[in-house]
């Protein structure tokens, strides 16, 4: 009986889906630009950026798999400290090449796949050590086109992924779906180390 | 009062019905697929954009990687929990570690003999039902994962993006797990649990045959 649940929710499932395929696709002819102005320019850039997204998808995971008081520090401090390196980022010149988004995959999926306990404290230095280096290479990226007002639209879109992926997160009670999130955890993980190994080679 | 026969004719009556319905289901849900619109393309796919895409479809490109994955999931399912999940975690993590060793340059001896190795290995596992310690079922599929990492995780194109290429490719092989774990939910049923030990058996047979490629 209740494999025949299982099947029939499946095939709810399937159809759905199937459904949702048949939406007629646009097609691309051309590069996507929003035209909308700095501050969508700035959304545009984080949200198309998979160096700066998948962090931030993996820091917010990881604050809801913590619970609803790192959830709420992450939802105010990293779209600050984002803003404040992304200040920097706009007056400074250049920034050492470090490996950052590798790096950035790396710490954070392995954070969320070992589901590490971390204090608040130290997973406020995680927020602001992330936000603050991925901003001020946002303020570099930013600094001929959208400028300040290019981090005000990030900062913006940051607040809402964090405030939605880490509230989904902590909703979750079921075991399998904290299960699902760590293994989220150790692809991006994954990632990073690859993205690693490509640096390594493009500079070897 | 009806007869032995009345019933056997109503319960053939009642499962042909069910198979009927499960049989229009599956055909419909074959037609929705086919009528899935595609997008027109004006240009011919390229740059950095495409590497997600080769990614993606790279560890489905081969039937050695692809026979991996989906025992990886399979034996995982018929250890249950946690191997169910930690086999799936270990072998993404340590494929990303082969492909690293790849890309800096350390060589692996014998990776195609290690792949086929695994395929037999896996395979045997699950026809088997072997239950190993879990450290052991991670051990062993952490090790097999260098290999296919090591061979598969290194092959982009040139000029597309490396990090998009990277998350194709892990995603792929994250979705592949997930078939095999899928597909080992039937070792719940009574008849799944010899349906996956003839899988596993397949699975072996076709790394022997990978075996002999290593070799010749």
């Amino acid at each position: 009986m209740k494999i025949n649940n299982y099947l029939n929710s499946l095939y709810k499932s399937l159809i759905a889906i199937f459904g949702l395929l048949l939406w007629p696709s646009q097609a691309d002819a051309h590069l996507v630009t929003t035209g909308l102005g700095p501050v969508y320019d700035g959304i545009g850039h984080l949200v198309l950026t998979p160096e700066d997204l998948v962090p931030v998808l993996a820091l917010s995971l990881f604050a809801g798999m913590r619970g609803a008081e790192p959830g709420r520090r992450a939802l105010f401090i990293l779209p600050l400290a984002w803003f404040v390196g992304g200040l920097l980022g706009l007056v400074i010149e250049g920034l050492p090449d470090i490996p950052v988004a590798a790096v950035s995959f790396f710490i954070l999926g392995a954070l969320v796949a070992a589901d590490l306990k971390l204090s608040n404290k130290v997973f406020t230095v995680v927020v602001i050590v992330v936000g603050g280096i991925h901003g001020a290479l946002n303020g570099v990226a930013l600094k001929e086109s959208a400028g300040v007002l290019g981090l005000v639209g990030i900062m913006v879109t940051l607040f809402v992924l964090v405030a939605l992926v880490s509230a989904f997160t902590v909703s979750l009670k079921k075991a399998w779906a904290k299960i699902i999130v760590r293994v989220a955890g150790s692809w991006v993980a994954a990632m990073g180390m690859l993205m690693a190994g490509w640096l390594f080679r493009s500079q070897g | 009062m009806r007869n032995d026969k009345d019933l056997r004719n109503q319960g053939f009556k009642d499962f042909s019905e069910t198979i009927g319905t499960r049989l229009s289901k599956i055909v419909l849900t074959i037609m929705l697929s086919l009528a899935w619109t595609q997008a027109a393309w004006a240009h011919v796919e390229g740059g950095q954009a495409a590497g997600f895409l080769t990614g993606l479809q790279h560890p489905w490109s081969g039937l050695d990687h692809v026979l991996a994955m989906i025992a990886v999931g399979l034996w995982g399912a018929q250890l249950g929990s946690p191997a169910l999940w930690m086999l799936p975690i270990a072998f993404p993590m340590m494929m990303a570690v082969g492909a690293m060793m790849g890309l800096v340059g350390i060589p692996v001896p014998g990776v195609e003999i290690g792949i086929a190795l695994s395929a037999i290995v896996l395979g045997a596992m699950i026809l088997a039902e072997a239950r190993p310690k879990l450290a052991i079922a991670i051990a062993v599929v952490g090790i097999f994962a260098i290999f296919h990492g090591h061979a598969h995780g290194t092959e982009l194109p040139e000029g597309q993006s490396g990090l998009l290429y990277s998350m194709g490719f892990v995603i792929a092989t994250g979705c592949l797990h997930g078939v095999g774990i899928a597909l080992g939910l039937v070792h719940r049923l009574p008849a799944g649990k010899m349906a996956l030990r003839l899988a596993g058996s397949f699975i072996a047979v076709m790394g022997v045959v990978f075996l002999w490629g290593a070799f010749v």
